[in-house]
């Protein structure tokens, strides 16, 4: 039994089954985190007063991790790229630093975290570091999930390169998409948390 | 009988070479979407009935609020079945059926124990927070873990594959994964009840500030809706992919049978409706784990106590997450209960379905709008004017596709040659009971008329209508139905039909007088029933009615479940792989369809899903893959 379109795009839709898979997917973690982010709308506007991002936070450390992230999502694209020219080494390279930048993310943020926590500050301090950690930590727990799938395709699941490249290549894709939402995720968390 | 003329013959599953992989990747781990389906359906049911159990023993209390609870009954009933199920299962040497012996035995023990518990049923009157948590599992059960596995993972699961042509699901594997997690989301919610403090006890819509402050099981809830909200999530992304990729040739959109057209809607219901839920499920675990406020106003005072917590939060901002869900949730509900009617209507009316179109059309419209009438559950929290106004609009535009569906169901009976089979006898009945359920809910979704009607029993049996004689019909509709296509045997008509008048008659004796006492003002979640009201007191009598009624309603379902077990292995063999002469896919294939379902390969389609009576032909039917 032979599922069709798991690689090649069916030509009405013009997709394979995963990019489409991965697209509802993406679409249903929109309305989690826009849930979120209207949650922070609706409790910030109901407070009396709403301490600045930026006078309680570490900005330049989260900037360092707004590049990281961004470095991330380019050396995924490359990683793509280099499978599309069918260069495997360099995919290997490439895969390899965004799984670095993954871990550079989560160790700025843990220094973060450990700072805060340090100086007692927990979630149940107030309502805006409540949203803080609540935030980041579920963006904590993406990013570690789309590390495990990464090393994932950079260790053991490489192999399928050798038999089957094509559905490998679209794998990739597919994960990279998951990546860069991740990242477009913290794009607009900085901004929110640390700036405004 | 097909003739060969008309239809292709099936190859005879005897001789296809299938991998055999041995007992657990067959029956346990399988990635087949149709035994998916059948672990979905049997979970599903068993939650059902589990979830009616705790109601059974609610009734009593509000029945008979001072009377000890005479617990040997409320032990003999899941005991009977069990026993019931054992012996066909041993009788027929079918495995399945002595293991659900074993589950319905496993009820019948949480019964005995807790009954028989003098902390928990002092003097056998049940506790007030027994009597709550109650309440609040057999809300989750219900919707969670019984109608939406049934619906979406049961039939949804079994039916789209095979009614889309396709060889399995678009990621099997996948699949799979969504069945256990919803399990272990089903596994987790049982152990609530053993948790210090008991099960969750603040309703199933666990309002805050209430949830915030209420026992353990409350946190152990929140955990089980977080697996069980994983798997709808997995299961919808490959219900939608599945039908948009794995589409027959030639099976254009417009000439998908209105059942995946139903799970197609329900699954994007599904997909972006969660999520919200899923976060304010996140957002609560934090207030009750972290200690936030998120859900906690400031000064908020517990017991003469003022509550020691940062505050500032907003208990209105869970209902705003809650009912954002549970109200398309209620589509959810209803949509594949739709789309089982619609096919059992087509197939025994022996003419196409009235309006096709319009069908689809309105339920896309319906899919659309259920995301923009949330806060009609919200009218007197004080939200203001505007906003009630605005949500009283969009409730009263809902209701204009769900009548045109309504409509074309019951237009589609008219000059038909109707077949009075079972499956039909249970689809016709939805279409009243559902109707009745829809049009009380419009006093509901007025805000002026609200006022009166909110949270009473009025409530309670407006949406009872919907999903108990609605969508729980149309669900013994569709296992009557697609009985002899999974098995390859009919279920006994005689007893259907004991368990249909049964059903119908018990369900409007617990229903109907619920829309009575509501319209008197009594209140829902009253422990007594409302014996304490004095504007109760005219309508207290129809408690203990309601009461026999659930008891006999249970009752009812033995002849169901002897037939369900029986009929296995010694039902009516069928004479073709197409018993009720039908035209979608699904009967195009072997019976029982073996893996990859298509002998022969993939069908083409050329034509639209119902094409009955239709002119020229020797048959009163053209299956969709017959050019």
């Amino acid at each position: 039994m032979q599922i069709p379109y798991t690689v090649a795009a069916r030509p009405d839709t013009g997709l394979h089954n995963s990019k489409l898979g991965i697209w509802l997917f993406l679409a249903s973690e929109v309305m989690l985190f826009g849930a979120l982010f209207s949650s922070y709308i609706l409790l910030r506007v109901a407070a009396p007063e709403w301490p600045h991002g930026s006078a309680l936070l570490n900005v330049p450390l989260a900037f360092l991790n707004t590049i990281i992230l961004i470095g991330s999502s380019v050396t995924m694209v490359m990683s793509w790229a280099s499978l599309m020219v069918k260069d495997f080494a360099k995919y290997k390279r490439y895969m390899g630093l965004t799984i670095l930048c993954g871990f550079g993310f989560l160790v700025v943020k843990g220094f973060e975290y450990g700072a805060k926590f340090s100086h007692g500050i927990f979630p149940s301090e107030d309502l805006f570091y409540a949203t803080y950690f609540t935030l980041t930590g579920l963006h904590g727990l993406h990013v570690i999930g789309g590390i495990i799938v990464n090393a994932y395709f950079w260790g053991p699941g490489s192999k399928m390169w050798a038999r089957e490249p094509e559905r490998f290549t679209n794998r990739i894709e597919v994960a990279g998409l998951y990546w860069h939402f991740v990242d477009l995720v913290w794009i607009f968390l900085f901004p929110v948390l640390y700036l405004l | 009988m097909q003739p060969v003329a008309t239809a292709p013959p099936p190859v005879e599953s005897t001789h296809h070479h299938e991998e055999h992989p041995g007992f657990w990747r067959t029956y346990v781990f399988s990635i087949d979407h149709k035994v998916i389906g059948i672990q979905y359906l049997m979970t599903g049911l068993l939650f059902l009935f589990l979830g009616f159990t705790l109601m059974l023993l609610m009734r009593w209390q509000l029945a008979y609020p001072t009377k000890a609870i005479p617990g040997e009954w409320f032990v003999v009933l899941p005991a009977a079945v069990a026993l019931i199920s054992a012996v066909i299962g041993l009788v027929n040497k079918r495995k399945l059926a002595v293991l659900v012996g074993g589950v319905f035995a496993g009820i019948a023990g949480l019964v005995w124990y807790m009954v028989s518990d003098e902390t928990l049923f002092p003097q056998g009157i049940m506790l007030p927070e027994l009597y709550n948590s109650f309440g609040a599992m057999h809300g989750t059960i219900m919707v969670f873990l019984g109608v939406v596995p049934l619906a979406v993972g049961g039939f949804g699961n079994y039916v789209v594959p095979l009614q889309v042509g396709a060889p399995d699901m678009a990621f099997p594997k996948l699949n799979m994964m969504s069945y256990w997690v919803y399990f272990v989301g089903g596994v987790v919610m049982l152990t609530s009840f053993f948790v210090p403090g008991g099960a969750a006890n603040s309703g199933w819509t666990s309002y805050t500030p209430l949830a915030n402050i209420a026992t353990m099981g409350q946190t152990v809830w929140l955990t089980g809706m977080v697996f069980l909200i994983t798997s709808s999530l997995l299961g919808s992304v490959n219900f939608i992919v599945t039908i948009v990729q794995l589409r027959a040739k030639g099976l254009s959109f417009m000439r998908l049978p209105f059942f995946v057209w139903s799970q197609f809607i329900t699954a994007f219901l599904l997909l972006l409706a969660f999520p919200p839920l899923e976060a304010a499920a996140v957002l609560q675990l934090m207030d009750r784990l972290a200690g936030t406020s998120f859900f906690l106003p400031s000064g908020l005072v517990i017991s003469g106590q003022v509550l020691d917590v940062s505050g500032g939060g907003s208990p209105l901002l869970w209902q705003h997450l809650f009912w954002f869900l549970a109200h398309p949730e209620v589509y959810v509900l209803i949509l594949p209960a739709m789309g089982i009617v619609a096919e059992v209507i087509a197939n025994n009316t022996r003419r196409p379905l009235w309006g096709y179109k319009s069908l689809v059309y309105a339920a896309v419209f319906l899919g659309f709008m259920s995301f923009i009438v949330w806060a009609h559950h919200m009218f007197m929290t004080g939200m203001g004017t505007v906003i009630s106004t605005f949500f009283q609009t969009t409730t009263m535009i809902i209701s204009i596709p769900s009548v045109i569906i309504l409509t074309a169901l019951v237009i589609s009976l008219w000059g038909g040659s109707i077949r009075f089979t079972v499956p039909m006898l249970f689809a016709l009945a939805f279409l009243p009971m559902f109707g009745i359920g829809g049009l009380t809910g419009l006093p509901l979704g007025f805000s002026a008329t609200d006022i009166h009607l909110h949270d009473t029993y009025y409530v309670i049996g407006h949406f009872h209508y919907v999903v108990a004689p609605g969508t729980i019909f149309a669900l013994f509709a569709g296992i009557y139905y697609w009985f002899p296509k999974v098995t390859g045997r009919m279920m006994s008509p005689a007893l259907g039909k004991v368990h249909f008048w049964g059903s119908l008659v018990c369900m409007n004796g617990i229903f109907f007088p619920m829309l009575i006492q509501g319209l008197a003002g009594v209140s829902r979640r009253l422990y007594d029933g409302g014996a304490q009201y004095a504007h109760a007191q005219g309508v207290l009598q129809w408690n203990e009615f309601m009461s026999v009624s659930a008891w006999l309603l249970a009752v009812v379902q033995i002849p169901f479940i002897i037939n369900f077990f029986w009929s296995v292995k010694k039902g009516k063999r069928v004479e073709s792989d197409n018993p009720w002469e039908a035209t979608t896919l699904e009967w195009q294939t072997p019976t029982p369809p073996p893996h990859g379902n298509f002998a022969g390969g993939v069908p083409e389609v050329y034509h639209g899903p119902y094409e009955y009576s239709t002119p020229n032909g020797s048959k009163d039917y053209t299956p969709q893959n017959v050019a």
